[in-house]
């Protein structure tokens, strides 16, 4: 698999950067001639993962580091990696059930919009180790008029 | 994101401006529930029509509300959204707990 270009984020663990990383792939995701409401459900993707890692991973500590890598790949691929240094899931299988969340007052939707939306999500993280979410999606191949 | 309230009747209305995530949530959260303990209110009116994005973290204070208002009896309602943001209501399942219409005018015409 030959790189086609690819981005790679740090930034500080924000609220106000959850906006700014969706911002920053979608447009980046846009090299790939792929349709408006695609880029709007890259942007949520990314708005989870991160989100996840303020909230979760760093217990809303704003001092923190945030790792964002996104890659083009010929065959019109996008992947797309999530990084914190945070707390970790001890039970990433649970982590991932629709619904699941460890804070109540949370819907426990994020891992299910980013498995809905991509064509595959692996999770590697342990207690303590922090989280990485790796996220993959082939777009077809749209006429221009797409965009119309 | 720009919150504006308006009360007629019993009914809170509110729009909202901007995109909901996490950054705004909790600001959101606090400043409904505020008005929904404070003032003799029983249903709510979320107009979403200058909402450009919205995820988990605004899902969650839809519900959130609308548990409160239903649980007084109360009817909520979401009106003027956009379609990739309808599209991601319509994917969680609020609308069925929350009716979604085009506009306020069309929930006085019911
Ligand atoms: N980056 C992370 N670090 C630590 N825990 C996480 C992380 N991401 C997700 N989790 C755990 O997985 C659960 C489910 O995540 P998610 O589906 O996004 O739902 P929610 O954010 O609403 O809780 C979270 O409640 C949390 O316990
Ligand atoms: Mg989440």
């Amino acid at each position: 698999m030959s790189i086609k270009n690819y981005v790679r984020l740090e930034f500080q663990s924000l609220p106000e950067n959850v906006s700014f990383a969706r911002s920053c792939v979608g447009s980046f995701a846009s090299q790939i001639d792929c349709t408006l409401e695609e880029i709007e459900e890259i942007k949520l993707v990314v708005s989870e993962a991160v989100s996840n890692s303020i909230i979760h991973g760093y217990d809303n500590r704003t001092n923190e580091k945030i790792f964002v890598m996104v890659t083009i790949a010929d065959d019109r691929c996008l992947e797309i990696m999530v990084e914190d240094r945070g707390k970790g899931i001890a039970d990433v299988k649970q982590a991932m059930e629709p619904t699941y969340s460890s804070d109540e007052t949370r819907m426990g939707l994020g891992f299910t919009f980013m498995k809905s939306f991509m064509d595959d999500m692996e999770v590697i993280s342990s207690p303590g180790e922090g989280t990485i979410v790796k996220m993959r999606r082939t777009f077809m191949s749209h006429e221009k008029e797409a965009y119309a | 994101m720009d919150i504006e309230m308006k009360q007629v009747r019993n009914t809170l209305i509110v729009k909202l401006k901007g995109e909901l995530d996490m950054q705004v949530a909790d600001k959101l959260r606090k400043e409904l529930d505020k008005k929904l303990e404070n003032e003799k209110i029983e249903n709510l009116i979320i107009n979403l029509g200058k909402v450009t994005f919205i995820d988990s973290s605004g899902l969650g204070v839809i519900i959130g509300r609308y548990k409160k208002v239903s649980s007084r009896k109360g009817k909520m309602y979401i009106v003027g959204a956009n379609p990739s943001v309808e599209k991601i209501l319509v994917f969680c399942g609020i609308n069925k707990l929350v009716p979604i219409y085009g506009s306020e005018q069309d929930i006085i015409n019911i």
